[in-house]
Formats: C-alpha cells, sequence, structure tokens
C-alpha cells in the first residue's frame, strides 16, 4: 500500500493491511476485472445506503433552511436560518435538551456501576453463572413495547407494585412516580436501567474474558486478596470497556424516545419531553418539516461528535495496546 | 507479560471455566467469604431483576377484576386463568401484528444478511480503485444515527407511495452499516489461499463468494441475522410512524394503541406484553451464544 493512500489505508484495521500487502505486486490476472465485479457487488448495499441513509440526511439539512410542511410535497419557501433561529430560542426546545441530559445523569452512573459489579461478580463464582446472564440479559433483547407496559403497570398509584412494596418499606407512597413531573424522568430511568443493564454487562464480561488468567494468579500468589485483585487488576484493565460504555450510554441517551412516548407521552406537561419527542411532535402533529428538520440537524450534530470522539478513543486505545 | 499472545478482537469463548483461576485449587478464607458474599450480592440483584417480568406473568395469569385490585391482591391471589390470553388471540388483531412483525423482521434480516455481506465481500476481498474511500464511507455511515432521520424518510417513502406497507418498515432498516463492517473483519480473517486455489480452478468472483464465502461465514450469518430481526422486531419509532393502519400494525405499535384503549383491564394489558416479547424470548433460549456475543460485537465495534 503506497504511503499517498495513507489517510484512508489508517482508518483500515492493521489484519487488513497485512492481506493486502500478501498480494504479488504486480497485479495478478487473477484480480483483473475486480473493479467492476467490486462494484457489482457494493451496488445493492449502496442503493439502500443512498437513498435511505444519506439521502435522508441531505433532505434533512435543505429542509432544515425551508419553511417546508407535512401537507404540501415541495420545500416551501425559503426560510435561512429562522428555523434554526426559532428552535434556539423555544424553551421547549432547551427543556427537551435538558431531559435529555436529566435522563443520561440519571441512568449512567448505574448502568455503569450495576453492570461491572455483576459482571466482576458473575465471573468469579463457580456455579450457576447461566443463571446470573439470563437474569441480567434477558430484559435486554425484550421489546421498548412491553417494558413500557410493565413498568407503568409497576408504577400504578396507590396500588401498583411500586407502591406496594414503599409501604412494605413503611414509605408513604405518592401519587405515583410517572405521575408527578419531579419524578417522572426517575421513573423512566429506573425502567431503562432495568432494560438496558444487560448490554452492559455482557460488554464487561468479554473484557474480563481478556485479562489473562496469569495476572490474578500472579497476583494471588503474592497474597493478594479478591478485593485488591478487582481493584488493581480488573478495575484498571476494564477502563478502556468502562469509557466505551459510556460514551455508548449518551449517544444511546441522546437518542431516547420509545420508553418516553410510551411510558409519559413526554408528561406530566413537558416534564419528560426529550429531543426525539419534540422532533417529531413538530414533525406529525404540527406537519412542521421545516422546523422538525433543524431540530434535527442540531440533535444530529450533537450525536455525530459524541460519535466522533467515541471512534477517535478506540482508535487511539487500540495504538495503545498495539 | 511473556508474550503478546492475548489480542484483542480474538477472546476465549463463553464457558463458565473461564472465571478467574485466582479462586481456584489455593482458596483460604478470605477467598471462600468472597465467594459467599458474591454469590449473595448477586441472587438478591437477580431476583430484583426478575421480579418484574415475574410479576407481569403473575398479572397476566390472573383475573381482570382481581388485577384492578392492586399489586396485593395479585400476588395473593393464587387461581390461575389463561382467559387473557385467550381473549387475545379471539380479538383477532394480535395475529396481524405477529404476522406484521414476523415479515417485517425475516425479509429485513434476509436483505441486509445478503446486501451487506456482498459489500462486504467487495471491501475484503476485491482490490480495486475507490475502495477505500468506500470503506471510509461506511465507517462514517456508522455515526449516521437513523432514529434521527425519521422525518426525512417518512417524507422519502411518502413520495415513494410506500406508506402502509411492510416495504415501509423494511427497507429504512436495510442499509445496517454496522453489518458491513461485522461481515468485513470476519472475511478479512479467511486466508487468501483459499479464494485463490477457488480461482485458479475456474471459479469467478460470485462463485466464490457463494460456495466459498458465505458456506465459510454461518457464524456471522447467523449473529447478524439474529440480531437484525430482534432489532426490527423491537423498533417502535419507524412502524409507529410509517404504518396507521391498524391491520398492518407490527406487535409495539399494536401494543400502544392497546395500552390506552385496554383502560383497567391490566391481566390483558401484561398479557399483550408478554405475547409482544415472547418469540423473542424463545429465540434466546435457542440461540443465547450467538445473540450474546453478537449484542458484544456490535457493541465493541459499532
Amino acid at each position: 500500500m503506497t504511503t499517498a493512500q495513507a489517510p484512508a489505508a489508517a482508518l483500515i484495521k492493521p489484519r487488513s493491511a497485512r492481506t493486502a500487502s500478501a498480494q504479488p505486486r504486480s497485479i495478478s490476472p487473477l484480480r483483473r476485472g475486480d473493479g467492476r465485479s467490486g462494484w457489482l457487488f457494493l451496488a445493492p448495499f449502496g442503493v439502500f445506503y443512498l437513498v435511505f441513509l444519506i439521502g435522508p440526511t441531505i433532505y434533512m439539512i435543505v429542509a432544515s433552511f425551508f419553511n417546508t410542511s407535512m401537507v404540501h410535497t415541495d420545500l416551501g419557501s425559503f426560510a435561512g436560518f429562522a428555523n434554526y433561529a426559532e428552535m434556539l430560542t423555544r424553551p421547549d426546545f432547551w427543556s427537551a435538551m435538558w431531559h435529555t441530559l436529566q435522563f443520561t445523569i440519571y441512568t449512567t452512573p448505574p448502568l455503569v456501576i450495576f453492570a461491572f459489579v455483576f459482571a466482576v461478580l458473575t465471573n468469579r463464582v463457580r456455579h450457576g453463572q447461566w443463571f446470573f446472564r439470563l437474569a441480567f440479559f434477558l430484559p435486554f433483547i425484550l421489546p421498548s413495547a412491553t417494558i413500557s407496559l410493565i413498568w407503568v403497570f409497576v408504577f400504578t398509584p396507590a396500588t401498583g407494585l411500586w407502591a406496594y412494596m414503599q409501604q412494605l418499606l413503611g414509605m408513604t407512597p405518592g401519587n405515583g412516580i410517572l405521575a408527578n413531573p419531579n419524578t417522572a424522568m426517575i421513573g423512566i430511568a429506573i425502567a431503562t436501567v432495568w432494560w438496558t443493564l444487560g448490554f452492559n454487562f455482557v460488554l464487561y464480561l468479554a473484557g474480563l474474558q481478556d485479562i489473562p488468567r496469569e495476572l490474578y494468579e500472579a497476583a494471588a500468589v503474592d497474597g493478594a486478596s479478591n478485593w485488591s485483585q478487582i481493584r488493581f487488576i480488573t478495575l484498571p484493565l476494564l477502563s478502556r470497556t468502562t469509557t466505551l460504555v459510556i460514551l455508548l450510554q449518551i449517544i444511546a441517551s441522546l437518542k431516547i424516545f420509545d420508553q418516553v412516548y410510551l411510558m409519559t407521552s413526554g408528561g406530566p406537561g413537558i416534564s419528560t419531553q426529550v429531543a426525539l419527542g419534540l422532533v417529531t411532535g413538530t414533525a406529525f402533529t404540527d406537519n412542521r418539516v421545516g422546523a422538525a428538520s433543524a431540530a434535527s440537524v442540531l440533535l444530529f450534530i450533537v450525536i455525530v461528535a459524541v460519535a466522533v470522539i467515541r471512534q477517535l478513543f478506540d482508535r487511539s486505545a487500540a495504538r495503545r495496546e498495539a | 507479560m511473556t508474550t503478546t499472545a492475548v489480542r484483542p478482537g480474538k477472546r476465549r469463548s463463553y464457558v463458565s471455566g473461564a472465571a478467574p483461576a485466582a479462586n481456584g485449587a489455593r482458596i483460604g478464607t478470605s477467598g471462600k467469604t468472597f465467594q459467599v458474599v458474591s454469590i449473595i450480592v448477586l441472587v438478591v440483584f437477580a431476583i430484583i431483576w426478575l421480579i418484574p417480568s415475574l410479576f407481569a406473568l403473575k398479572t397476566s395469569l390472573t383475573d381482570n377484576g382481581v388485577a384492578a385490585l392492586g399489586a396485593q391482591a395479585i400476588l395473593t391471589h393464587w387461581n390461575p386463568t389463561l382467559h387473557s390470553f385467550a381473549s387475545f388471540f379471539q380479538a383477532g388483531d394480535i395475529w396481524n401484528w405477529y404476522l406484521a412483525s414476523g415479515i417485517t423482521s425475516v425479509i429485513t434480516a434476509f436483505l441486509t444478511v445478503l446486501f451487506a455481506s456482498m459489500a462486504a465481500f467487495a471491501l475484503s476481498r476485491l482490490r480495486f480503485r475507490g475502495r477505500n474511500v468506500t470503506f471510509l464511507l461506511v465507517i462514517l455511515g456508522i455515526m449516521i444515527p437513523t432514529q434521527v432521520l425519521i422525518v426525512p424518510i417518512f417524507q422519502m417513502l411518502n413520495w415513494m407511495s410506500l406508506l402502509n406497507t411492510y416495504w415501509s418498515v423494511i427497507f429504512p432498516q436495510v442499509p445496517a452499516v454496522i453489518a458491513v463492517f461485522i461481515f468485513k473483519q470476519f472475511f478479512d480473517g479467511i486466508p487468501a489461499e483459499m479464494e485463490e486455489a477457488a480461482r485458479i480452478d475456474g471459479a469467478n468472483r460470485w462463485q466464490v463468494y457463494w460456495s466459498l464465502i458465505v458456506p465459510l461465514s454461518r457464524p456471522v450469518i447467523a449473529a447478524v441475522s439474529i440480531l437484525t430481526f430482534v432489532g426490527v422486531w423491537n423498533n417502535l419509532l419507524l412502524p409507529l410512524f410509517v404504518l396507521s393502519n391498524p391491520n398492518l400494525m407490527t406487535i409495539p405499535v399494536g401494543l400502544a394503541t392497546v395500552q390506552s384503549s385496554f383502560g383497567q383491564r391490566y391481566a390483558d394489558i401484561q398479557a399483550g406484553a408478554i405475547l409482544a416479547a415472547l418469540p423473542l424470548i424463545i429465540l434466546y433460549l435457542i440461540f443465547q451464544r450467538q445473540i450474546v456475543e453478537g449484542v458484544t460485537g456490535s457493541g465493541l465495534k459499532g
């Protein structure tokens, strides 16, 4: 591979670079015609990629500068930055952003800490691992509709399971966690932690498989207790997984929609309205595609920024390990 | 460390024996206490984690009248009935929902696996101008949050007159860029010699892909198929806005409508929640390893 291709080549995993350089230098007869077949093999995926990923992205950006409406098929009149100005000055846009941040703050610490503790302990018990994997991971594959129906029912005011538990613990159940604007987001966060913990749990378990057994054996020979093994071996060696888990959780939080729509519809009032709820409401209820597109672009930029940080982090971590 | 034998990416398989051996032969008193404490903590939390599902199951097997009285009544009432499930099946909607979810999930999984593996084959095994740029585009595509594109995707489907068809749920979910990435990584690990031998024997590129690469890739094909199936089955956002015909609704959308119209029929609602998840729970029990490894892989690479 020549140096001129370096920027693109640098993004390709070292393994493929090795395969490429293993090829004979001169174009082998077998390689002739690779080009045409290459594009043919790429074509079916490429068409869907362009029509349903790149196309909508471009349309979203264009429409954000127009007064596009749901009821007309054309773009409508040119609006300049008016849609952005509107969104950036609308209080409900900022409150949606704040609720998204709130959700991230509520869910990330328990999702990281519980997943880490459960994974480390599960990895160390010698019997019944399958049971803990099942208990912690199963909720993750359930549809958001199922988890929302379950948790709305658990949170039923006065007679629900949550209220019943509160009574057993001697607390006075209020008027329902989801019905109170101050606690509704906490209710959604509890349901979400229960639902998605399994994802982080298996990521940590995978990370634990990569820690060489010999490290623990050496530490045990030196008399290190279980606790100090976790503190000085497991915790630092899983720091890469932890950063990944946190970044993935931030990205997932920015895209949150299902639980909010199904559990509270953004309510009470707009106390749990999140970014994607605002986008769909503006587009499908107010029919204002242009304004919704501006909000989408803003959300898009934030998510891509976090995703870029994630990719940069991944690459620097991979380079450090190599 | 003596060698660099432990490489990221190639991890040991999920066997229970992979627990750190530190607790093995030289187990002391502190080791034993640790084991006991670990198990107690895990059991307590595992029970907490199972309670919501079990409570939903118990409720679904309770009479609607009893369920309306609240959690205490549900937990202390021992007279299981399948009435809620029966009424769901008799009402008939659930069959349409199952059909819609099944058709869209299977077709999307099939198209995604076929198209993504073909694209990955080109990116991994063929040498041509523009390949690196194309792969760069693929990597950039991973970062695009498709949920945020719901409004323009709706508009596109509207122009194509695809709204209220199964295709409106299928097509936008086919370009799963992460699938190309997963396939490419797997194909990169297949030795080039096998392919070259086949080519010298006169196989063309399609034959190499179809008769050599695809059979070798069964595990990764299974993983991507199952993950796509689960993802499409669970998707709410897209079908919620592109399907308004009740006969075409997928299960999550159907349930979202049920939630409001069922009111206090809690047993029926929980039966619906369980019916929506049932095919996935069965799938999970059969393909546990593929699902866990697939989820882990897509989390690490995506």
